[in-house]
């Protein structure tokens, strides 16, 4: 936003947790058509030689859109939102995880949603 | 009796944002659509690429309130930018007038349509991890609007954060149109046009920059003041009875005094945490909540010591970096690179912490209350 502003606040690389995604590649069912690199917001995978390869695994957000557009369904990822508010939300009403958004009476817990 | 509404042409409708509804049956379009394009199906709506001071007013009053922005909509449709014709691409979005407004201030140099899918006034990205921007909702929408009647070709933009929600290959299955994903930031829509629909991988990436995370706080701070307000009169009708009503004022001060360590602990969680996010050297949120939270507590003590005894001085310990550090994780649902995962992981250990942390703070309090020493 400012110029001069120092490099390491400016797009910095953010950097959670480590060994914990559920994202799972079988390689072998490959068809190297790019989807995956295209939908990924955290560029976890890359093609190299006509293959996806996942270059860094815990930068994945398991948001879903790779496994949701691999064709040969190589990918899959147990995707669902990391919102520490949806997940005590959903464990306190003995539920998946949920924003709350879709009810009518939670606004206020609803932070997640816009 | 004067009816706006054409075939296919999204005509106001009362309640939605910009609109307002006179009696009878006359509707006012709303100050975004600014004529029409004749099409093989009728007129469609032509809307402005230019933002007005109330859109971008708009845009701003939803960082502040969720009553507002859960009703901040555009009906779906298909709408015109420029002056497209059968050849013209077609981009998709939400009816989340923000997200609706920032994709067509950013097609300002193009001649478009814009398919905006029912998300029931949710932003794309959250949308889209709900199923709502997904692969049903847009093959629907297609038929809906008669897209296949309007355009020659088949190709459907979409954004890259609808991905989620979306199998492109089901959309293409079922009605006939490719999906092309554009790159995250609107902003790069018309070099990703001249590249043939080409991003690179740093426009592919998700960003969460210092004013990305501001810009996320006053939400997540607004529904706290309204808790504090409550407090401080609880707090300040105790503190009165106690000390009776001549003392009024300064029981007043003395409440407000009273509340700045917690106030300083709820700051600290839903704004300074994000704002030094990547420079707190603890990969968990609620860690790094916890040391900021210990810090202001050392930084307020320092400066408070001559009043207070060392009975709150270990009472402010237990109970206020765990405030923040709660707020702190709360953020997780915020960010752009938590995984469902993580957060799991980290309030397994994080929610007993603060539950034991605060559970003896309470009972060190309940102690030196009853016992009296």
């Amino acid at each position: 936003m400012v110029d001069g502003f120092p490099e390491r606040m400016k797009n910095v690389k953010h950097q959670y947790l480590k060994n914990v995604v559920t994202l799972e590649f079988v390689q072998q069912k490959c068809i190297g058509c790019g989807n995956c690199q295209e939908v990924c917001p955290h560029n976890v995978f890359k093609l190299e030689m006509d293959k996806a390869i996942i270059q860094d695994r815990d930068a994945c957000m398991e948001c879903g859109a790779c496994a949701k557009n691999c064709p040969p369904q190589a990918i899959t990822v147990k995707a669902g939102v990391g919102c520490a508010y949806g997940i005590l939300l959903g464990k306190l009403r003995g539920t998946e995880p949920t924003c709350g958004c879709d009810d009518p009476e939670d606004k206020e817990g609803s932070t997640c949603c816009n | 009796m004067i009816n706006v509404a054409e075939k296919n042409s999204p005509a106001c409708e009362c309640g939605t944002a910009g609109c307002c509804c006179a009696q009878s049956t006359v509707i006012i379009q709303p100050a975004w659509i600014i004529g029409s394009v004749n099409t093989a199906i009728g007129d469609i709506s032509q809307v402005a690429a230019e933002l007005t001071k109330d859109d971008m007013l708009g845009s701003w009053k939803c960082r502040w309130g969720s009553n507002f922005r859960m009703n901040y909509k555009v009906l779906p449709g298909l709408y015109a930018v420029g002056n497209p014709d059968n050849n013209s691409p077609v981009f998709v979005t939400g009816n989340y007038k923000m997200s609706f407004d920032h994709l067509r201030k950013n097609l300002k140099t193009l001649d478009a349509w814009i398919m905006a899918i029912d998300t029931k006034g949710i932003n794309v990205w959250c949308a889209a991890g709900k199923g709502t921007f997904g692969t049903t909702e847009i093959v629907n929408r297609i038929a809906k609007v008669h897209l296949a009647e309007v355009v020659s070709h088949r190709l459907l933009i979409l954004p890259q954060l609808g991905a989620p929600g979306v199998s492109a290959a089901e959309v293409q299955k079922l009605s006939g149109f490719k999906v092309s994903y554009a790159p995250v930031r609107a902003k790069d829509i018309p070099e990703f046009m001249k590249a043939g629909q080409k991003a690179t991988p740093k426009m592919r990436e998700v960003r969460f920059n210092l004013w990305d995370r501001l810009i996320l706080t006053p939400i997540e701070l607004m529904p706290l003041a309204k808790y504090m307000v409550v407090g401080f009169m609880i707090i300040f009708i105790i503190n009165l009875i106690g000390a009776g009503w001549a003392e009024f004022l300064k029981v007043f001060y003395r409440t407000l005094i009273d509340l700045i360590p917690y106030l300083g602990a709820i700051l600290v969680g839903t704004v300074l945490t994000p704002i030094l996010l990547p420079l707190i050297p603890v990969r968990e949120f609620a860690w790094k909540g916890w040391i900021l939270g210990l810090l202001w507590t050392a930084f307020y003590i320092w400066h408070a010591w001559l009043f207070i005894s060392w009975k709150q001085i270990i009472t402010y310990i237990l109970i206020l970096p765990p405030i923040s550090a709660y707020l702190a994780m709360n953020f997780t649902g915020a960010s752009t690179y938590t995984s469902l995962s993580g957060v799991v992981k980290e309030m397994g250990v994080a929610i007993p912490a603060m539950l034991i942390s605060v559970g003896i703070g309470i009972l060190f309090l309940a102690v030196k209350v009853l016992v009296g020493f």
